[in-house]
């Protein structure tokens, strides 16, 4: 199920960067370039064979693990996202865990409080949170927070300039600086991640606690509950083991969509937060039209978002035993 | 009674029902109202810039303020709205025809036509849906017709399952299985029988896409794909008052996301209106 | 003097709130369960005879409301206490198995572990313990191979046997009521035999007072003590088995027993009871439900309902019974 997805990806992913505006050639070879040097350069580039030879260099180059070389920074993609790609997944993840334990619990509450304040707040909190543009939540948080309040710190990326980052086990500076055993630069990346990973929560929020409400509903009202109850079960074993596991399946699924929403709203969140991240790296190669890094990008992404899907089937197959045992 | 007849009643009955709803409704013709009569709406030309102004904060005089070129933000914001209310219909015209129609020839005749129309939505949905887009308006080119295309591809796949689905229930209905064996034609039949009970379903679809193709635009555009400067669009303003939120002149980029809210709030009502209309046991 | 019944159900009436006005659900709702004693609520579809069921429980719809009368169990009111008092009674002393036995049980935990929640909830054995007596309750309802099954899943298990699995849960703690809502509709007709077979003996085991709610008659005849018929929400007879059908008294039993297959010899011969039940959202109901239907309609009945005396033998609720 997933190679023929990941033989589209690269295929789609090729197209569209060799449709790319710009030459190549012509930008690497320099303003000052003849018309034999730009040849000979798209030549070495080998970008003067026919497309579908091409095609076949790059799935070669693909499953060497080579995608190519950026022609901004000189430099292998594979190392630019090797390096890039941590600080973004810090910040989803860091980001979706916040969503998840405030849009859950805040599903769960407004299922088994019908009516309630609760209630009325998380349709509220489900309405607004998928009209608001992320980039603008981004922004009205740093202008609160940053300019009147003062409380967090300016969004100039990872690290405050006075700390330099820990040595680099996972990446993840909060991992590695309590790693290294450096508990300022934990609270120092803490301080800055903070206001970038609400704004991917908040933009979170909304799928997952209204998909958690209404899936609560419907667990609530079914038959087994009913003799869960009739059976004199406590409350929190109804609400907890018989209703929240079965209830939680259909939000294991919308994680899978709230991810691939998450991995788009990363692009927008990195340029407000100037968060070094592979987001940021896709849209700064994009304007100079350098075509391997957005190529490495669009199929990183898509990678990941396969092999999240993945996961997120051996999780559901995991809680849910009818998929396990039927399949 | 005709059909029309009782659903408009059923209408009543629901906005009645749901205040927010009516409120939604108001609102959409509002945005409409301003998209068509744009320029004429506007008090200040919203190209007209004079340094002389610029960085003013809201004030009777300009309502919301001027940017940093002193143009004038609320005529700015309402002339936008023209654009962002045209590619979002544009988009969901477009997504609506092509993936309703793949959409429903896949589910009615089955076969190859299935699994080809099934195999491009599946690639379609193994990108992230946003990367995807950026790919598309890159490649293509940074204007609005492939902001258009590139909103109308990433939502192709939801389209096509939707209609193929409504489609494949029909397909062996006792309706269907009486036209065919009075003699019409596959053709006549997906046109005739299958197609208009597909509708009401894509058609609240296509209320919950404009405001993703809203907020998708908008995004393009604040990260410097799409639409370019001078063009007035709430994305693009968004991004050129980016910058000073973090020196306190707030309203440059306040005023364009705010409306972005809430035209994107306002489809969302509708969508949700528009689906207890038309099928109430989907209510959440 | 017979002894106090295992649970007395007392002047219960029980309304519901929609969209379209107030359904009047229950009017007047008693009658008695002797300890060891099997008593059936017949009636139709609609009668309120689950409802019944239902209030007893605690298990209404929240759209529900009961607006009076008593629950008698064992000295204690199911219907005026607390809602945590309610859980402590609930599968401890009345217990309650429902229709679709596979939707009814919880699809994604083994069933020996639902049966072993049941255990530990109301207190009867350890941790340690409690898996080996789901197990042991597993075979006393009859299911082959039970330290395997114990480990299934609902979907694993046919229906019959999720049936037998839902018996094992509710007996569990040994509750002294078993409440059995439609046992044996959707199953065949070997199993349904097998299933009320199953209920009899393990009511007689333990001295289990058994309330079981059924349209069908026919099985209410071979398997109930007792049957107390209801139309329309109200109770309109309530006699012991023979009795109701050797006499009955209320026109509505009459008819029921008409139009019940096993009592025509030819198809001609099987009756239908005329026109419908009324629609419990008129504010007009007049006191007696069945009356607009009846051929013995007097102008007595348009005076409230005569109540069936507690502790009757055979009592009806109509002014003009038959014989």
């Amino acid at each position: 199920m997933a190679i023929p997805s990941l033989i589209g990806v690269v295929i789609v992913t090729f197209l569209l960067t060799r449709a790319l505006p710009g030459d190549p050639a012509a930008y690497f070879a320099g303003p000052a370039a003849t018309r034999e040097a730009i040849e000979q350069v798209r030549a070495n580039l080998g970008l003067d064979r026919p497309l579908p030879e091409q095609f076949l260099r790059y799935v070669r180059d693909l499953a060497r693990g080579d995608l190519g070389r950026s022609l901004t920074t000189g430099q292998p993609v594979v190392s630019e996202i090797r390096t890039r790609l941590p600080a973004s997944a810090e910040l989803t993840l860091l980001g979706l865990a916040v969503a998840m334990l405030i849009a859950v619990p805040l599903g769960i509450l407004a299922a088994t409080r019908p009516g309630s304040l609760v209630d009325h707040a998380c349709r509220v909190v489900a309405t607004a949170g998928v009209s608001l543009p992320v980039f603008f939540t981004g922004l009205i948080l740093v202008y609160v927070f940053y300019y009147r309040l003062g409380w967090a710190p300016p969004p100039l990326g990872r690290l405050d300039i006075f700390y330099s980052p820990p040595p680099a086990v996972t990446g993840f500076y909060l991992i590695d600086s309590l790693l290294a055993g450096q508990p300022e630069t934990f609270i120092a990346s803490l301080r800055q991640l903070l206001l970038p990973a609400l704004t991917l929560a908040i933009f979170s929020l909304a799928p997952i606690a209204r998909m958690t409400r209404a899936s609560m509903l419907a667990v609530l009202s079914s038959d087994f509950v009913r003799t869960a109850r009739a059976s004199g079960l406590a409350s929190s074993t109804v609400v907890v083991t018989y209703a929240f596991r079965n209830a939680l399946l259909p939000v294991i699924t919308t994680l899978g969509m709230v991810f691939s929403f998450l991995l788009g709203a990363n692009v927008l969140v990195e340029k407000v937060f100037a968060w070094p991240g592979i987001g940021s790296f896709a849209v700064e190669a994009l304007i100079a039209a350098d075509f391997a890094p957005v190529q490495g990008f669009v199929l990183t992404m898509a990678v990941l978002y396969v092999l999240l899907n993945l996961l997120i089937d051996v999780l559901y197959g995991w809680i849910d035993p009818r998929v396990r045992i039927e399949a | 009674m005709s059909a029309l007849a009782g659903t408009m009643r059923h209408a009543r009955y629901v906005i009645g029902e749901n205040p927010v709803t009516g409120l939604a409704f108001a609102l959409f013709v509002i945005i409409v109202f301003v998209a068509l009569l744009g320029q004429h709406v506007a008090p200040i030309d919203p190209l007209a810039s004079d340094t002389a102004v610029a960085l003013q904060p809201p004030s009777p005089h300009h309502w919301f303020g001027t940017d940093q070129l002193g143009r004038d933000i609320f005529s700015r914001v309402v002339v936008a709205t023209r654009l962002d209310f045209g590619i979002a219909v544009a988009s969901v015209a477009l997504v609506f025809v092509m993936g309703g129609l793949a959409g429903v020839a896949a589910g009615f005749f089955g076969g190859w036509t299935d699994r080809v129309v099934s195999r491009i939505a599946d690639t379609i949905m193994a990108f992230p849906l946003f990367v995807l887009a950026m790919g598309i308006v890159a490649a293509l080119g940074n204007n609005v017709v492939n902001i258009v295309i590139a909103t109308a591809v990433v939502n192709f796949p939801l389209y096509a399952r939707v209609a193929r689905a409504e489609a494949n229930v029909r397909r062996e209905t006792g309706f269907v299985e009486a036209a065919r064996l009075s003699g019409n034609s596959e053709a006549q039949i997906l046109v005739l029988q299958v197609l208009p009970n597909v509708l009401p379903i894509l058609v609240v679809q296509m209320s919950l896409t404009m405001g993703y193709a809203i907020l998708n635009a908008a995004g393009l555009s604040f990260i410097g794909l799409g639409v370019r400067p001078p063009t007035a669009e709430w994305g693009i303003m968004v991004a050129e008052g980016a910058g000073f939120m973090v020196s306190g002149e707030w309203w440059i980029a306040f005023f364009p996301g705010a409306a972005l809210m809430i035209a994107v709030f306002c489809f969302n009502l509708l969508g949700d209106g528009l689906r207890d209309i038309v099928d109430p046991r989907r209510r959440t | 003097m017979t002894a106090a019944p295992a649970l007395l159900v007392e002047d219960l009436a029980v309304e519901f709130r929609t969209r379209s006005g107030v359904v009047h659900a229950l009017e007047n709702v008693g009658f008695a369960v002797s300890k060891g004693e099997t008593l059936a609520i017949v009636g139709e579809s609609g009668s309120g005879k689950s409802v019944t069921a239902y209030a007893i429980m605690g298990i209404l719809d929240p759209a529900a409301r009961v607006t009076s009368g008593r629950a008698l169990l064992g000295g204690i009111d199911l219907l005026a206490v607390s809602r945590e008092d309610l859980a402590d009674v609930r599968g401890r002393e009345i217990a309650m198995i429902f229709q679709n036995p596979r939707t009814a049980l919880n699809p994604i935990r083994p069933v020996g572990r639902q049966i072993a929640d049941v255990l530990l909830r109301h207190g009867n054995v350890t941790g340690a313990e409690a898996p080996q007596r789901a197990i042991e309750l597993l075979q006393s309802v009859g299911i082959p191979d039970p330290a395997r099954r114990a480990r299934a899943y609902p979907f694993e298990l046919s229906g019959g046997m999720c049936q037998r699995v839902m018996i094992a849960v509710a007996i569990a703690a040994r509750p002294s009521v078993l409440i059995a809502d439609e046992p044996t509709t959707g199953l065949d007709v070997t199993t349904q035999a097998v299933t009320m077979d199953l209920i009899g003996e393990l009511a007689a085991k333990n001295g289990m007072a058994t309330l079981f709610i059924t349209h069908d008659l026919a099985l209410a005849a071979q398997r109930a003590d007792r049957i107390v018929v209801m139309h329309a929400g109200h109770v309109v007879e309530n006699a012991p088995t023979r009795e109701i059908f050797a006499r009955p008294l209320h026109p509505y039993t009459a008819e029921l027993i008409a139009a019940t297959p096993d009592h025509a010899a030819r198809l001609e011969a099987l009756a239908s009871i005329p026109g419908a039940l009324p629609d419990l959202r008129r504010k007009n109901l007049p006191p007696c439900r069945f009356s607009e239907r009846c051929a013995r309609k007097t102008a007595a009945c348009d005076q409230a309902l005569p109540r069936i005396v507690a502790g009757a033998m055979h009592g009806a609720a109509c002014w003009n019974p038959l014989s």
